[in-house]
Parts: structure tokens; C-alpha cells; sequence
């Protein structure tokens, strides 16, 4: 097994980064505002991303009684709905997933189970957050200047992003998500160097690379992903602002627009997709792998089982990380590029179908002959694998550029990107906040609410997305206001998408439950321990819960072994903590 | 214990859902029933793919439920096992990439015989343009446009003088004839979508796409736009009446050639303002 475990006795490496203590901080704002601890920033990433998430949580509201009731809302105008599809598209995407997942999960777990007293340039890292935070605000505040939010589509295509047709495309509403983008990646690049940093020097003696639980090494692989692919994005969003404030050219040809003869010229629109598409490909595994890893470790703690094939679980999510890369024009197959680039985008697509299906293997084969506890994080978790594996094998559909070409840019596109890059890293993040709000509170959520929560949760976004497909199948395209009932539709769609919508209410609502859960479990929880799931993984471990500043006390811990020496055989206990020296004897000698 | 089961009715019904709702493709009404049957093949693997590990997964949850006593097993690995498993996945997408592939190479060979059609797109309508008798399109370019040249054909292009422009959102076409269709926009993305045609390819201001099918029975197919082109994206509509070759023969003679257009359109009856700046 290699590195995986050392034998007690052996010598452990010194440390990389000296020990030393960071600032305590003096006052109530150094300490509860403005606080460089990686645990407060943590709470404050999270918290401002499900907030803005909710409103976009709201705006689905709004769309699915567009689509499920057309004609009965008049308040949702064409305007309207696309300027709703855009917000929700883009916050969710962004400002919820990728902030919570790096940096809510990011800073709070990788300081703790890396065995580190914080990050390693805590005011920057709180620095990032106050600039996420902006980024947040300049975006609702798009909500209120004349001409509203843009309409353009989370894509942002130009060129109707930043003309008349589109809504906000003339007003402020373009501008303001451009700087609002541009400000995310400011700010993120600040706490993305600290965490690729934090994990590479600040580990603790004894916790080599290969013995990092899979939840850090998707957030580290995601982090370095995203420190590649957001510069794409942010020279995109910038060439875009000046295209449209400066009136250079860079995304546009000549163009008349309402009969109109624009001064713009020589310009490529579909240069511009490339450039979102290096970005926004690599993003959805920069949302995926920190899940990939969280939900490694949830099974693995209650399943009481080591993670099936740690090596190979490591190695794919580098794998998927690097072949990412080179997959983003499987967005554009319809888009008029060089059609033999299809050849080459979708062979590299499909390989990426293989490391993927041996992540899924793992996770079933952990949970064989393990001993299932059926806790709140468990049933999430595997509410992920069923829909990850729904979404992702949709994924082949659309990946195979001409089996795409149908249904691109249908409701079946977005039925497969809810499945896999919506519902089941949400899935995640929910069996996450419920494996460690014990540890960041020191209070058990409330397991009845809970199990509401889940099972409405799962059932519905299952009954929400599924039916989508087909929906989609039949050749109603995306983003449409309203599509009345064109000849070509046999059987209408019209009472599936009223279920749909019905369904989208009613999960809506069991979010509302949740939310609820968090801030009464704070005071009326369940005392939780310092480890009540039992778990080996250092931040377990810590002398307080919650811990204290600086996470370790007086000397940081030690390290004797991977994250995953669950139900080890002569072993005491069904777990052996990593900081634990003491290896059993099993009784059939040394494994 | 619950779970297991909803996980095995999860599978059940969406199988179920499946064979069984009235909810699926419209009857094809062009050549690329081939890209239908790759459909089908990738319906079938990943269906069984689908089936397979749910199930697998239910089954685990409820014989390995904790119960009193019970003690996980330990194996980190099994190489011959995780081998086995790479290599089934590998030939598994295999059989799904090749006739992909296979097929995209049709979708993307336009044949000899193909006859040209150029459709341009603007917010938020269709207008069409046929070649002439010399079977020929005239070359275009958005700097000729104005009023009595709405498409922007070059007018110093003789094989353009000929090209049949037709506005207003039908277009013709004969059944059983392979079109290639010129894709052109003048303003902002759009994208020519006929579901009963499967094919698709956006529409990029400054530059020209392509793609090509065989219309293969006759009727009125309804044009929506597939990329999202502003407000009036959901409206954006037109028609493609697919007839027999007479039929087609007689439509074409009604329709103005570029040359004639000019003088025959009263200015009001045009259905865009152009800018009086060319
Ligand atoms: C209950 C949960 C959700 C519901 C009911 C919902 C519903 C919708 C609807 C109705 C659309 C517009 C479809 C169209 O007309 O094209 C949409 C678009 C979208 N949604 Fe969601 N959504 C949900 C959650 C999420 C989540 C968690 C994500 C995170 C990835 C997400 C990402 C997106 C994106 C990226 C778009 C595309 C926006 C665009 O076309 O520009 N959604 N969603
Ligand atoms: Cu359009
Ligand atoms: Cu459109």
C-alpha cells in the first residue's frame, strides 16, 4: 500500500512551514467581521452564497410558472423571463456553487484536514471574501437600475449581449455583470492561490500528499482548474465591456441591426465562445470535483469502509481535471466552428466518460460489504451517485457531436445540466452541511426536518429533471418564452410541464425548511460531540468544537496514516484516526 | 431500508416512463434517420448502464444495512477488478463514438448533387434567397445592404443579378432533392432548427455555416429559431413547405429575382427600415 500508511514507528518529515501561531485578533469586528480566520470566512462565503442562491432559487420559481402556466402571470414578460434565465443561470453557476463549494468547503476543511493552524496568507483570503461579497452586491444591483439585469443568457453571447434586442444588452444591465464577473475573479483568484498554497506547504507532519482525504484533493484539483480557467473568462468579459463601452471590435462583425448600420466591424462572435468555453467547461468540474471528493468521504465515514481504490479515485480527478481542458467545444458543435474540430471535441469528450464511470464504480464498490449507516449525509450521498449517474450518462448523448445536433440547445440540454451539474453537486453540498455543521456549530441539524428535506428534495428534483428529457426529445427548444403548440409536437407537452412546474414549487419550498433548520439547530440541536460520526480525518480531531483559532491548541497534530482506516481488521474500533500512532495487529499478520 | 427500495422504484419508473409515455421524437421527415439510430444505440447502453448501477447500488444499501454487529469489510484495492471495469467502460463508449463519428462525417460530406439554399437570419425573422437559372448564388456581404437590397447581394456580381429573395418566412422545397442551406445572419446569433429535419447549425453575423439534409416527404414544417437571439427569440418563426417538383417549379417563377426587387417592392411594403446611409 505504499504511502498510504506508515508503520508507526517510522521517522515523520519535518515541517515545510514553521509552526507558528496566527494573530489572535484583537475586537469585535477584527473577529467576527473583518476575520482572517478561515472558519469565519467559511461561515461568511457560505452564508452570502445561499442568499444570493435563493434568489435565484426564487427566479426558478418565477420561470417554471412562465413555462408550466404560459399567459397567466402577465407580470413575466419576454424581458422578464430572459432577464430570470440569465440571473438564475449565472448565480447559481457562480455565485452560489463555486463560491460555496471553494470558498465556503475550501476554507473551512482544508486548513482543518490538511492539519494546519489557518490559511497561509489569511488577509488576502479575507480580502476575497469582501471582494466576492461586492461582486454579489454589483449583481443585485443590476436588478435596479433602468432596463433591469440582462437577458442574454448565462452565456453572454455576443453579439445581441450588448445590443438593443436584448434586455440590459444598451442599459447598465451588461455592464454591471461584466464588472460583477470581473470582481469574482479578482476576488477568487485571492483565495484560490491560498488554498492551492495552504495545501501544497502547510500540511502537518506525516500528511503526504497521498494521504490527504479525496475531499481536499478535489478542492485543491478544482482550485488549480479554476486558477487556469477563469483568466479565460475575465479577458473574455473585459474584451466584452470594451466592445461595448469603448466600441472597439473584438466579438464584433459588421452587423445591421433593426435596419441599422453599426459602426462596429471585423470582429468574431464566435471567438468570444471559445473563450467562455475554456472557462465554462473546466467550471463544471471545478463545481464537480469538490463534490466528487466531499461525497468520497461521506460514504467512505458511513459506510464505516476505506473508499474503494483511493490511488485510482486520486488519480481521476487529476485525469478529469487535465482532459477538461481540452473538451470545451463540445458546447459549440452547432455553432458553426470548423466542423472537423467535432471529430476531435467529441473523441476527447468521450474519453473523459472513462475515469468518470471508475469514480462511480468506486463509490457503489465502498459501499459493498460496508456497513451502511443510513444518516442524513449517506442518503444525500447516494442521491448524488443516482443522479450524477443520470446526468453524466446524458452527458454521452450530447458529447457525441452528432447525436447533439438534435438536441442542442433543447429542454433536453438543460434537463441533462440540472441533472449533473445542478441537482447532484447541490446534493453534496446538502450531505455536507449535514456531516459538518456538528463540527462548525457544535450542534447535531434536526434529523426530523431532515429527513423531510431530503426526501422532497431528492424525490422532486428527480421528478422535476427526468420528465425533462422528454420534454426536450420531443424538440422543444431552450429558452423559450412561450412556444404555443407548433404542428410538430404529437402528444403536448403542456400538462407535463404544469407537473414540472408544480414539482419545481414544492422542492422550492423544502429548501425554505432547510434554511430554517440551520438557523434553529444553532440554538435547540442536539449537543454534538467532537465526533459523532466516528470519523478518522483530522478536523475531527481537534481539541475544541467548534475549534478555536489556530484549530490545534498548543502542537499541531501527527500523522500516521491515510484518512480512510475504517473497520480495520483487530482494530478496537470501526475507525483509526489519522493522528493515531497505534496500528493494530490484524490477526492474519500485516496487511 | 426505504431507500433501497425507492432507489429500485427509481429505476422502475423511469424505465416505465420510458417505454411508455406518449412523450418522444416527432416522425423524422429528412435522410438522418442514421443520427436516429445512434440515439437509439446510446438510449440502449446507457440505459442498461443506468439500470445496472442503481440497482446494484439498492441492492448494497439493503443487504449491507447496518444492523447490530455488523462489521465493514477491508480491501483498499483490487487492480483486476478496477482493469476489468476501465476496460468494459472503454469499449462501452467505443460503440457509441464510432458510429457517431461515422455518421458525423455524412453530416458535415455535403454531396455533389446538393442544390444550394441560403437562409438569413434577423431579428426576428427568416428571409431566403434560391440561386437563378445559372444555379448559382451571388456573393453578399452586410456593406451592400440597404432598402432595395435587403440581404446584402453584391450588385456587382453578375451571378447574383439572378437569385431568387424571398422575405417574409416560407421557404420551398422539393421532396427527395439534397439542399445544402447557406446559413447567414445579419445582426445578432440566430440558429435554423426543424425538428422533423434533425439537422441545425447557428447563424453567425460575418460568416457563412452550413449543413445539408434530403427532405423526404412532403408537408409544411414549422422553422424555429435555436439560440437565443433577444426578445423575440420565442417568436421567431417560419416555414419550410416541402412539395413535389412541379409544384416547387410553379412557386419559384412567382418569386422576385434580386434584379427585379428592387423596383417591384413599394418601400412601405418592405418588412424592415434600412438605414438610407448606402
Ligand atoms: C429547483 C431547482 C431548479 C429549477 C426548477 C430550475 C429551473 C430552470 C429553468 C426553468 C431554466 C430555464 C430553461 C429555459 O427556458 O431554457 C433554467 C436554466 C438554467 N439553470 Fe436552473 N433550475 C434549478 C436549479 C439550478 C441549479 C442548482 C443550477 C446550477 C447549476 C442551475 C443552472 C441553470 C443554468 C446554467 C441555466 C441556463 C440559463 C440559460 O439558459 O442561460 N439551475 N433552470
Ligand atoms: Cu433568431
Ligand atoms: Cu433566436
Amino acid at each position: 500500500m505504499g504511502d498510504i500508511r506508515h508503520e508507526a514507528n517510522a521517522e515523520l518529515p519535518p515541517l515545510e512551514v514553521p509552526d507558528v501561531m496566527p494573530p489572535h485578533a484583537h475586537g469585535w469586528w477584527a473577529k467576527y467581521v473583518f476575520s482572517q480566520d478561515a472558519k469565519y470566512i467559511a461561515v461568511q462565503y457560505a452564508c452570502t452564497a445561499l442568499a444570493i442562491g435563493l434568489v435565484a432559487l426564487v427566479l426558478s420559481w418565477l420561470m417554471r410558472l412562465q413555462l408550466g402556466f404560459p399567459g397567466v402571470f402577465d407580470f413575466i414578460t419576454p424581458e422578464a423571463y430572459y432577464q430570470f434565465i440569465t440571473m438564475h443561470g449565472m448565480i447559481m453557476v457562480i455565485y452560489l456553487l463555486t463560491a460555496i463549494f471553494l470558498g465556503g468547503f475550501g476554507n473551512y476543511l482544508i486548513p482543518l484536514m490538511v492539519g494546519a493552524r489557518d490559511m497561509v496568507f489569511p488577509f488576502v483570503n479575507m480580502l476575497s471574501y469582501w471582494i466576492y461579497l461586492l461582486a454579489v452586491l454589483v449583481l443585485v444591483a443590476s436588478f435596479f437600475v433602468p432596463g433591469g439585469p440582462t437577458g442574454a443568457g448565462w452565456t453572454l453571447y455576443p453579439p445581441q449581449a450588448i445590443l438593443s434586442g436584448t434586455p440590459g444588452g444598451q442599459q447598465a444591465g451588461i455592464v454591471l455583470m461584466l464588472v460583477s464577473l470581473i470582481l469574482f475573479i479578482i476576488g477568487f483568484t485571492m483565495g484560490g492561490l491560498n488554498y492551492v498554497v495552504t495545501v501544497l506547504q502547510a500540511r502537518t507532519r506525516g500528511m503526504t500528499m497521498m494521504r490527504l482525504p479525496l475531499t481536499i484533493w478535489g478542492i485543491f484539483t478544482a482550485t488549480v482548474m479554476a486558477l487556469l480557467a477563469f483568466p479565460a473568462l475575465f479577458v473574455a468579459c473585459v474584451m466584452m465591456l470594451f466592445d461595448r463601452l469603448l466600441g472597439t471590435s473584438f466579438f464584433m462583425p459588421m452587423l445591421v441591426e433593426m435596419g441599422e448600420k453599426l459602426s462596429y466591424g471585423g470582429g468574431s462572435p464566435i471567438a468570444f465562445q471559445h473563450l467562455f468555453w475554456f472557462f465554462g467547461h473546466p467550471e463544471v468540474y471545478i463545481v464537480a470535483l469538490p463534490a466528487f471528493g466531499i461525497v468520497s468521504d461521506l460514504i467512505a465515514v458511513h459506510a464505516r469502509k476505506n473508499i474503494f481504490g483511493y490511488r485510482m479515485m486520486v488519480w481521476a480527478i487529476v485525469i478529469i481535471g487535465a482532459l477538461s481542458f481540452v473538451v470545451w467545444a463540445h458546447h459549440m458543435y452547432v455553432s458553426g466552428m470548423h466542423p472537423w474540430f467535432g471529430y476531435f471535441f467529441a473523441t476527447t469528450t468521450l474519453i473523459i466518460a472513462v475515469p468518470t464511470a471508475i469514480k462511480v464504480y468506486n463509490w457503489v464498490l465502498t459501499l459493498w460489504r460496508g456497513d451502511i449507516h443510513l444518516t442524513l449525509p449517506m442518503l444525500f450521498a447516494l442521491a448524488f451517485i443516482v443522479t450524477f449517474v443520470n446526468g453524466g450518462l446524458t452527458g454521452l448523448f450530447l458529447g457525441n457531436v452528432v447525436v447533439d445536433v438534435p438536441l442542442s440547445d433543447t429542454m433536453f440540454v438543460v434537463a441533462h445540466f440540472h441533472m449533473v451539474m445542478g441537482v447532484a453537486p447541490i446534493m453534496v453540498i446538502f450531505g455536507a452541511i449535514y456531516h459538518w455543521y456538528p463540527k462548525i456549530t457544535g450542534r447535531m441539524l434536526n434529523e426530523a426536518m431532515g429527513q423531510v428535506h431530503f426526501w422532497v428534495t431528492f424525490l422532486g428534483a428527480y421528478a422535476i429533471f427526468f420528465p425533462m428529457h422528454y420534454v426536450g426529445l420531443v424538440g422543444v427548444p431552450r429558452r423559450y418564452y412561450e412556444l404555443g403548440e407548433p404542428a410538430f409536437i404529437s402528444t403536448p407537452v403542456g400538462g407535463l410541464n404544469a407537473f414540472i412546474s408544480v414539482a419545481a414549487l414544492i422542492v422550492g419550498a423544502a429548501q425554505i425548511l432547510f434554511l430554517f433548520n440551520l438557523g434553529w439547530s444553532l440554538r435547540h440541536g442536539r449537543d454534538a460531540g467532537s465526533n459523532p460520526w466516528r470519523a478518522t480525518s483530522l478536523e475531527w480531531q481537534t481539541p475544541d468544537t467548534p475549534p478555536r483559532h489556530g484549530n490545534w491548541g498548543e502542537s499541531l497534530p501527527l500523522v500516521y496514516r491515510w484518512a480512510y482506516d475504517y473497520s480495520v481488521p483487530g482494530a478496537a474500533e470501526d475507525f483509526i484516526a489519522q493522528n493515531d500512532p497505534v496500528t493494530p495487529e490484524p490477526p492474519g499478520g500485516r496487511l | 431500508m426505504m431507500i433501497a427500495l425507492v432507489l429500485a422504484l427509481v429505476v422502475i419508473a423511469s424505465v416505465a416512463f420510458h417505454l411508455l409515455s406518449p412523450w418522444w421524437w416527432t416522425p423524422i421527415a429528412s435522410n438522418w434517420d442514421y443520427i436516429d439510430n445512434t440515439l437509439i444505440i446510446t438510449f440502449w447502453i446507457t440505459g442498461v448502464v443506468f439500470a445496472a448501477v442503481v440497482l446494484f447500488m439498492a441492492y448494497c444499501v439493503f443487504r449491507f444495512r447496518h444492523q447490530e454487529g455488523r462489521k465493514a469489510d477491508f480491501n483498499p484495492e483490487n487492480k483486476r477488478l478496477e482493469i476489468w471495469l476501465t476496460v468494459a467502460t472503454a469499449l462501452g463508449v467505443a460503440a457509441m463514438l464510432l458510429p457517431g463519428l461515422f455518421v458525423w462525417k455524412q453530416f458535415v460530406t455535403v454531396p455533389d448533387t446538393a442544390t444550394e439554399v441560403e437562409v438569413v437570419g434577423q431579428q426576428w425573422s427568416w428571409s431566403f434567397r434560391l440561386p437563378g437559372q445559372d444555379g448559382r448564388l451571388g456573393t453578399s456581404d452586410p456593406q451592400w445592404m440597404n432598402l432595395d437590397n435587403p440581404l446584402g447581394v453584391n450588385p456587382h456580381d453578375p451571378t447574383g443579378t439572378d437569385d431568387v429573395i424571398v422575405e417574409g418566412g416560407e421557404l420551398y422545397l422539393p421532396v427527395n432533392r439534397p439542399v445544402k442551406m447557406s446559413l447567414r445572419s445579419i445582426d445578432v446569433l440566430h440558429n435554423f432548427y426543424v425538428p422533423e429535419f434533425r439537422a441545425k447549425m447557428d447563424m453567425v453575423p460575418g460568416m457563412v455555416t452550413f449543413f445539408w439534409f434530403e427532405p423526404t416527404r412532403t408537408g409544411e414544417f414549422e422553422v424555429l429559431c435555436a439560440e437565443l437571439c433577444g426578445t423575440g427569440h420565442g417568436f421567431m418563426r417560419g416555414y419550410v413547405q416541402v412539395v413535389e417538383q412541379e409544384e416547387y417549379d410553379e412557386w419559384l417563377q412567382e418569386q422576385l429575382t434580386f434584379a427585379e426587387y428592387a423596383n417591384a417592392v413599394p418601400v412601405e411594403d418592405q418588412p424592415t427600415r434600412l438605414a438610407e446611409r448606402y
